[in-house]
């Protein structure tokens, strides 16, 4: 049978042969799951009973829950400050790396090491960072410098900064390694060319370096922007006694929809927040794209 | 890009050689150099920190010097005796292993037929798998615990691992690397009398190496570091990853920070180690599936 088939007709085959496992794969780990979370976000459901329909009362409960609003907040601060903070200490320190030859390879190793590391590991040693004294490292050095003490993650205000730089810190040998690989594809004769019309450095930067690092600059804000809006491990770990707090000033949107889904079993509540984080992530993703792209 | 990279590399090499004179080292260069050294320094400072933690007593983690009065390795003695840190470490390390092959075998396999054969439904497919790559995990989670729960998953490895045996950006990095695999290669392969699956094997396979060890690194790093799925399906104490191991054990130590830093090393060295090793080899990969994935 096989061996009467033309050539192409057998490539067909062998290429449903091929995807026939993958294609299980992605229906039922992938589709499946996604229409599921879409129709138990319309459901009340808390594991145990049965599921009732709901309309968009998990939605409605959602807008009318400060709780909420809080974490909305919470998630766009930690993108507002992480992704602008990392991308700008990415490119100098690339910018600078790019133009030095002595024990390249060593800098480049010490910036890239923290992007090796286990989020949840370094946010313990973070976490004892900011310990009052006389344990946390921080505490400490102020102290030793005759600084007032900082109550880092007991405040409602610097608690979410402190969670943050550890999560910037860990991203930032890939931005680097990223930035560093777009400066090379960058022609050399270009900046000749500008040295010979005798350009100022800065003009170079502003006139041809940044410009022709866009497609750069467009991934990497994407990338890490659904990074941060993404962001779990680091909270979570960093305030296991109180997740989120204190009084929820750390709480990210993931770790809401933890919390909903598996310390409440609210799976409705929970799946309806997972929706509006997806269409969070859609919309802020295109938005970058469409800014950054045309402009 | 990566062949613009190549070039490019190429001809900043030129510059360097030896028949253009060569710039003395400036001031300027040198102020650069200690600006940057010291940066550097400053960032692995809580890797450093936390291996000399480590390394210490309890009444020494007070003290700011980096360097032990006294450097002792009790405390790993203490944490690795207890039993589950080993757990935890061989948990981790199986599962990570099991999807890296995994990834690599499925991941390479759709990407090359996808970009390899002409097909009616080819397009969709691609664009179907491709689409799944906008939906965050954290949307799943709750439809793969229930599945899990539904089919007896909780608490094992099959249940940590199933979401991650293959992945669109896998899937999509592949693709794009065997563009570069000419068709002359698979055609002759084909004369030869070789059959589909011995020819993506032992021709295609072969040519794309590089892409394969990039894929590895990225899907062994991203599963020896999961959180949140792991946490979510495991029940067990013995089942838990590194990560959820290392926070239970966390709470658990409470102020008992030189303990904590232990099990922190414990779980990062490794991979720390495996990246002095193949350092160039990693940084390679890292561009390479950050631009063309």
């Amino acid at each position: 049978m096989y061996h009467r088939l033309s050539i192409r007709q057998k490539q067909i085959v062998w290429a449903w042969a091929f995807l026939a496992v993958p294609i299980v794969f992605y229906v039922v780990i992938r589709f499946y799951p996604t229409a599921n979370a879409m129709v138990i976000s319309f459901q009340n459901w808390n594991l145990l009973g049965d599921r009732t329909w709901a309309g968009w009362a998990n939605y409605a409960k959602l807008w009318n829950d400060p709780v909420f609003w809080k974490v909305f907040r919470n998630t766009f601060v930690y993108l507002l400050i992480g992704t602008p903070v990392s991308l700008v200490i990415s490119f100098v320190i690339a910018y600078h790396l790019d133009r030095l030859r002595f024990m390249h390879g060593f800098l480049r190793m010490l910036y890239f090491l923290p992007f090796m590391t286990t989020a949840v590991a370094m946010a313990w040693v973070w976490r004892w960072f900011y310990q009052p004294v006389p344990i946390g490292l921080f505490n400490n050095v102020l102290a030793t410098a005759g600084i007032p003490q900082v109550e880092f993650l007991r405040s409602t205000t610097l608690a979410l900064p402190a969670i943050l730089a550890p999560a910037v810190w860990a991203g930032l040998g890939f931005q680097i390694i990223i930035f560093m690989a777009g400066l090379r594809a960058i022609p050399r004769s270009y900046y000749e060319a500008a040295r010979i019309d005798g350009v100022s450095t800065w003009t170079i930067l502003w006139e041809i370096t940044l410009p022709l690092l866009k497609p750069t600059i467009v991934f990497i804000v994407v990338f890490s922007s659904i990074g941060f809006l993404r962001i779990f491990d680091h909270v979570f770990n960093m305030t296991t006694n109180d997740p989120g707090g204190p009084l929820n000033s750390t709480k990210p949107l993931v770790l809401m929809i933890y919390q909903s889904a598996f310390t409440d079993f609210n799976m409705g509540y929970a799946a309806a927040q997972t929706v509006v984080l997806f269409l969070i992530l859609l919309i802020v993703s295109l938005v970058q794209l469409r800014i950054l792209r045309d402009n | 890009m990566v062949s613009a990279v190549a070039e490019i590399r190429a001809s900043s090499k030129t510059l360097l050689a030896p028949g253009t004179p060569r710039k003395p080292a400036n001031t300027g260069q040198v102020i650069r150099w200690l600006i940057l050294f010291t940066g550097g320094v400053l960032m692995v400072m809580p890797i450093a920190y936390m291996i000399s933690t480590s390394l210490k007593w309890p009444h020494e983690i007070y003290n700011l010097a980096l360097v032990p009065n006294e450097p002792h390795l009790e405390n790993y003695t203490y944490v690795l005796e207890d039993g589950r840190f080993y757990g935890w470490f061989v948990n981790s390390l199986v599962i990570a292993t099991i999807t890296t092959i995994s990834n690599i075998l499925f991941d390479s396999l759709v990407g090359y037929t996808l970009c390899k054969f002409r097909f009616p439904g080819r397009y969709i497919v691609f664009i179907a798998i491709l689409s799944t790559l906008m939906i965050p995990t954290e949307m799943l989670v709750i439809p793969w615990y229930l599945m899990s729960q539904a089919f007896g998953w909780l608490d094992s490895y099959w249940g940590i691992m199933f979401p991650g045996l293959m992945t669109a950006f896998g899937t999509f990095l592949m693709k794009q690397f065997f563009e570069t695999v000419p068709d002359d290669f698979i055609e002759a392969a084909r004369i030869d009398g070789l059959n589909e699956l011995a020819i993506w094997w032992t021709v295609a396979m072969p040519l794309v190496r590089p892409a394969l060890a990039a894929l590895a690194i990225f899907v062994f790093l991203g599963n020896w570091t999961a959180f949140i799925w792991p946490l979510i399906v495991t029940n067990s104490v013995d089942m838990y990853t590194l990560p959820v191991g290392l926070s239970s054990f966390g709470d658990e130590a409470d102020v008992q920070w030189e303990l904590i830093m232990t099990g922190a090393a414990i779980s990062t060295i490794p991979t720390l180690v495996v990246f002095l090793v193949f350092q160039r080899f990693i940084i390679r990969g890292v561009v390479m599936a950050g631009l063309k994935g």
